[in-house]
């Protein structure tokens, strides 16, 4: 299961040809939103993805049953940023119950395997992991009172 | 005609000056119609960042590898590789890439299988280019595609397998490259790459650890001769008459100090075991030693 704008992403990256792919991982790297200012100041509320080569960092906050996503990865490694651009495009204020049921192999189905080594792919999986896990700290956090 | 050396005072130093170049040498031929200069990085992205004018994309993954098989492309797929970039026989590649020049140590070798005979190394590589603020550009040269000629890899001068590894056991030193957590087998992988992985943790026995890290400076730029002969002649006793092996993980750190010992010291029996740790922690009975257990069995038994 993919929500609806991730599902299209994928779907975009699937039936481009090779060369366009990696023009629009590089379109996703660049259009990755700042982190807010409110993280730039309080950087150790991030978690590091270490599963990715550069340091990489995610926040994810609930609002109203709604996940925000924030990513801070540094222009010097672009495809991470990528990552981020498709994950915070496809996933960034999507509900809690599409982001927990988001299929954790999706990366894997977008043609990248041809650009990105297969072993370094899973990068991507490694944050969606991440995200999910917070969600569901924080969504278990919030029952709880 | 062919492309001058860099005659810079520090690159003299080294056993063959011919296969690197100095950032001021390549802003002064970067025009010489007989250079090719080309960038391969870790990032598979990050040519398209921003490169060195004119330099064409070399892709470690894409391009030196075999689609399907864990090898290298064959002849014909590095002569097309070559023709596309306008690369000929004769032409001087320049090699450069990020992350302290490991894939494009990496393309070198994979050049040098091919027997591309002028093939130099950028010392410092990308870091040092950006960090002299010399130009960036994110335009595509479009080369006029080549005739270059179908050549066989020669894969038994400077490659090792890893049945030549178990047979090397004994015979030869071993230098593992890895960070020394990898090599105690504290950690089956690089630290952040852990889906590089393998199965088992350790090194090859025998093996003796020297971090390729340790040939760098900071700025990216190969240590002075005198320093690397110290690490590599003087440290670890490595001769000219030895058969050297070097291995990593995947092959790519290795290639960076298989390029130090065979061009920069010139020790003429240097091999890079590509297979390295992620075929040897994964195969089946091949020995290996970890600190804080018992000794391998003697070379030969594993067979």
């Amino acid at each position: 299961m993919l929500p609806a704008a991730l599902e299209e992403i994928v779907e975009d990256f699937r039936t481009s040809p090779r060369e366009m792919r990696l023009q629009m991982l590089l379109d996703y790297s660049r259009s990755l939103p700042p982190l807010p200012e409110r993280y730039v100041d309080a950087h150790e509320t991030l978690e590091r993805v270490a599963e990715c080569q550069t340091p990489f960092f995610v926040a994810v906050e609930i609002e109203d049953e709604r996940v925000r996503l924030f990513f801070d990865a540094p222009p010097e490694a672009p495809t991470t940023r990528g990552y981020a651009g498709i994950l915070a495009a496809g996933l960034d204020g999507v509900s809690v119950r599409e982001v927990l049921e988001t299929s954790p192999d999706f990366a894997l189905s977008m043609g990248l395997g041809e650009l990105v080594s297969p072993l370094r792919l899973r990068g991507m999986s490694a944050i969606l992991a991440r995200i999910k896990r917070q969600v569901v700290m924080r969504t278990e956090t919030s029952l709880g009172g | 005609m062919s492309v001058p050396f860099d005659t810079d005072s520090k690159l003299s130093h080294y056993a063959h000056p011919e296969r690197l170049v100095t950032t001021q040498w390549l802003a002064d031929h970067a025009e010489d119609p007989q250079v090719v200069i080309a960038e391969s990085d870790e990032d598979v992205l990050l040519y398209e960042t921003g490169h060195i004018p004119g330099a064409v994309k070399i892709d470690w993954h894409a391009d030196l590898n075999d689609p399907v098989t864990r090898d290298y492309v064959d002849a014909g797929g590095f002569a097309r590789l070559m023709s596309a970039k306008g690369i000929t026989r004769e032409t001087t590649i320049i090699l450069y890439g990020d992350n302290f020049n490991w894939w494009a140590a990496y393309a070198l070798w994979v050049c040098s299988l091919f027997g591309h005979a002028d093939v130099r190394l950028l010392d410092g590589g990308r870091q040092r280019w950006i960090a002299e603020g010399r130009p960036m550009t994110t335009e595509v040269p479009r080369p006029t595609p080549t005739d270059y000629p179908i050549i066989s890899r020669d894969d038994r001068s400077i490659r090792a397998f890893k049945d030549d590894v178990l047979a090397h056991l004994g015979r030869g030193p071993l230098v593992d490259v890895r960070s020394p957590g990898e090599y105690n087998g504290e950690l089956t992988h690089m630290a952040d790459y852990p889906q590089e992985g393998a199965l088992r943790a350790g090194h090859i026995p025998t093996a003796k650890s020297v971090p390729w890290r340790r040939a760098a400076n900071d700025d990216g730029t190969f240590r002075s001769v005198d320093q690397l002969r110290a690490i590599y002649l003087d440290e670890q006793g490595l001769r000219a008459e030895d058969d050297v092996i070097a291995y990593c993980r995947i092959g790519e750190r290795s290639s960076h100090t298989w390029f130090v010992l065979t061009h920069l010291l010139g020790l003429p029996n240097v091999r890079n075991y590509d297979g390295s740790w992620v075929e040897w922690g994964n195969a089946v009975r091949v020995p290996i030693e970890r600190p804080g257990f018992p000794a391998a069995p003697p070379a030969g038994s594993a067979a």
